[in-house]
């Protein structure tokens, strides 16, 4: 008997329930609906339900409140990224702007929290936008690199010029009423921007935001100008990372250089390479992977870095598609081996 | 000269370094007529498409577009005056799908403002105008094909996408830069009738095309291009019979007597 080569490939079909539930034909029984539902409302249910279940140990609801921030912020950097085409690395910088935003207003103005939040948000992303205004003709690597340098400048800005408090910061920012409100409002801003983001993408204006990633010629041909939309997406980035900062400083009560800090530049894009770019929910499961582990390991002191990076990499090399895409994959589509 | 003057081009002269790219071009369209341009490779065509849309600035002369100078402006605005390009090689947004690279150009300001194609840009349902001017363009409206993400459709259809998100922005003049390459006999076939009812409805065409027979049948004014300058300009008989126009395609004979 001669050998015979076998060879196979891996055939992938959309599960039936998944070809139905695509167009109007959702609504036709309870089993498509639970199929379309059921997932969001576990991520939107286990969000709500998190700050109950850790309401015995005030320290893990602290580490729920920066995992709401990162969030958004790795919410912002997937947004740049897979929907408008610029890699930002300037997470730091929405975060610190927000941040001394929200304390300026609060110490030297005497707004409470409730309008330092909006106002540093708005604020901020303006300020945000046009300090990157004139990097926005920069592509890919560029821009990347740019917006990586701001953060580091903004800390030595004011560190030389000793303005805002110079290094001690800005002291006795008012903080929230308490830890409920902070939570809340936290999880809330993260599911509201996560399912207008998701929303937004597929609008008319997210197809033009998402036209200048793929193809941004092509969108300058059709007579847009592409600065204003990348404008416009930076906007909309940088003013969810100022939110994260303004809620940073009133949850810490002050705000300093080490909000410039690279750990908010870098952390969101370790959790969307985990969860899976593109997909916007992705990240923030990244999220709540991530920032939890990272705190787990402060126990290793400086070892937490190198743990932090294996399991980095790991993602990296086996599943660099990231948990988002393979979960949907496996909950949409059956596999099997096909002779070939 | 009855009708209006669209587009004039006056001493457009481009280098890239050391490389003369467009010397010293003139041209006139006119309302309604399909002028093509016609050259042996890098002889500057697709620069002189640039340099007129705006995606190469030109180092001197001036580009007049419906009696405004639009030199050095930028491509976006010079779409928005309704002078439009497809690209050579094709730009779609492959992420999405057919219909939906279609919204792009549908949201622009131009569309907007004037209704675009049918008006789909003011009348709200961008998608269902979509899938109309896809229809327009050879896309069968019942079968999948317009719902297809552009990534997985052949060349014929990117072709026809490139000149459907021109016909979006209802432009006054279209550059087609090279629509027929690439495409079957049967695809060129099917497009030369498109682009006879484009003039029908008084659109003005610019073409680029390596396909003389195409072009051809479609043109009523031809200019050829040789090492970035014009060689000559006239009806398709009157090119062909053109001496240095035979040189630059064929090669000399005369060198061959010479040597």
């Amino acid at each position: 008997m001669e050998a015979v080569m076998q060879s196979r490939r891996k055939e992938r079909v959309d599960r039936g329930i998944k070809v139905r539930t695509d167009g109007v034909y959702a609504v036709s029984s309870w089993r498509e609906i639970t199929y379309l539902v059921a997932p969001r409302l576990l991520l939107i249910g286990g969000l709500v339900f998190l700050p109950l279940m850790f309401s015995a140990v005030p320290y893990w609801q602290k580490v729920l409140s920066i995992i709401c921030i990162y969030s958004l912020l790795a919410i912002s950097f997937d947004f740049l990224a897979h929907f408008v085409g610029l890699v930002s690395l300037g997470g730091a910088l929405y975060i610190g702007i927000g941040a001394y935003t929200a304390a300026l207003l609060n110490t030297h103005l005497g707004l409470p929290p409730i309008l330092t939040i909006p106002l540093a948000t708005i604020l901020g992303g303006g300020i945000c936008t046009l300090l990157l205004w004139p990097c926005l003709p920069l592509r890919g690597v560029y821009f990347a690199i740019v917006s990586l340098m701001f953060p580091l400048l903004a800390a030595r800005v004011i560190e030389a010029l000793d303005i805002f408090g110079g290094t001690d910061g800005i002291l006795g920012v008012a903080g929230l009423p308490n830890k409920w409100v902070e939570m809340y409002v936290l999880l809330g801003a993260v599911l509201i921007i996560l399912f207008g983001l998701r929303r937004l993408v597929n609008e008319d204006v997210g197809l033009v935001f998402r036209g200048v990633k793929d193809n941004d010629q092509a969108v300058k041909a059709s007579g847009i100008n592409i600065i204003t939309f990348k404008a416009l997406g930076v906007f909309i980035a940088s003013a969810m990372g100022c939110l994260g900062g303004a809620m940073l400083s009133h949850l810490y009560m002050w705000a300093g250089i080490s909000q410039f800090a690279l750990d908010f530049s870098i952390i969101p894009i370790a959790a969307t390479v985990v969860g899976g770019g593109g997909t916007l929910a992705g990240p923030v499961l990244g999220c709540l992977l991530l920032v939890p582990i990272s705190e787990l390991l402060r126990d290793f002191g400086t070892l937490r870095i190198a743990v932090y990076a294996v399991i980095l990499c790991a993602f990296i090399v086996f599943k660099s598609e990231g948990l988002m895409v393979y979960g949907s994959r496996k909950y949409q589509q059956f596999e099997r081996w096909v002779q070939i | 000269m009855s009708a209006e003057t669209m587009l004039s081009l006056k001493g457009v002269t481009k280098r890239f370094g050391g490389v003369q790219a467009l010397t010293e071009v003139d041209m006139e369209v006119r309302r309604g007529d399909i002028l093509g341009i016609i050259g042996p490779n890098g002889c500057g065509k697709t620069t002189l498409v640039n340099c007129i849309t705006g995606f190469v600035r030109p180092d001197q002369g001036q580009v007049i577009f419906q009696g405004r100078d639009i030199t050095g402006w930028p491509p976006h605005k010079i779409a928005d005056l309704g002078l439009t390009r497809t690209f050579q090689v094709m730009r779609p947004y492959y992420s999405l799908a057919a219909y939906k690279n279609l919204i792009v150009p549908l949201f622009s300001p131009r569309a907007r403002r004037t209704g675009g194609w049918r008006g789909g840009g003011r009348m709200g349902d961008r998608n269902t105008v979509a899938v109309d001017i896809l229809e327009e363009i050879g896309f069968e409206r019942d079968s999948y094909v317009p719902y297809k993400t552009a990534s997985s459709l052949p060349t014929g259809y990117l072709k026809r996408l490139e000149l459907a998100r021109c016909l979006a922005l209802r432009p006054d003049l279209i550059i087609c830069d090279e629509v027929f390459s690439g495409l079957s006999m049967s695809e060129m076939a099917s497009m030369l009738p498109l682009m006879e009812k484009l003039r029908a409805e008084g659109v003005t065409l610019i073409m680029v095309e390596h396909r003389l027979r195409e072009l051809f049948s479609l043109a009523n004014r031809v200019m050829v291009l040789n090492f970035g300058a014009k060689v000559c300009e006239g009806n398709s008989e009157e090119v062909m019979a053109n001496e240095e126009v035979k040189r630059a395609y064929f090669g000399s004979e005369e060198v061959f007597e010479y040597v």
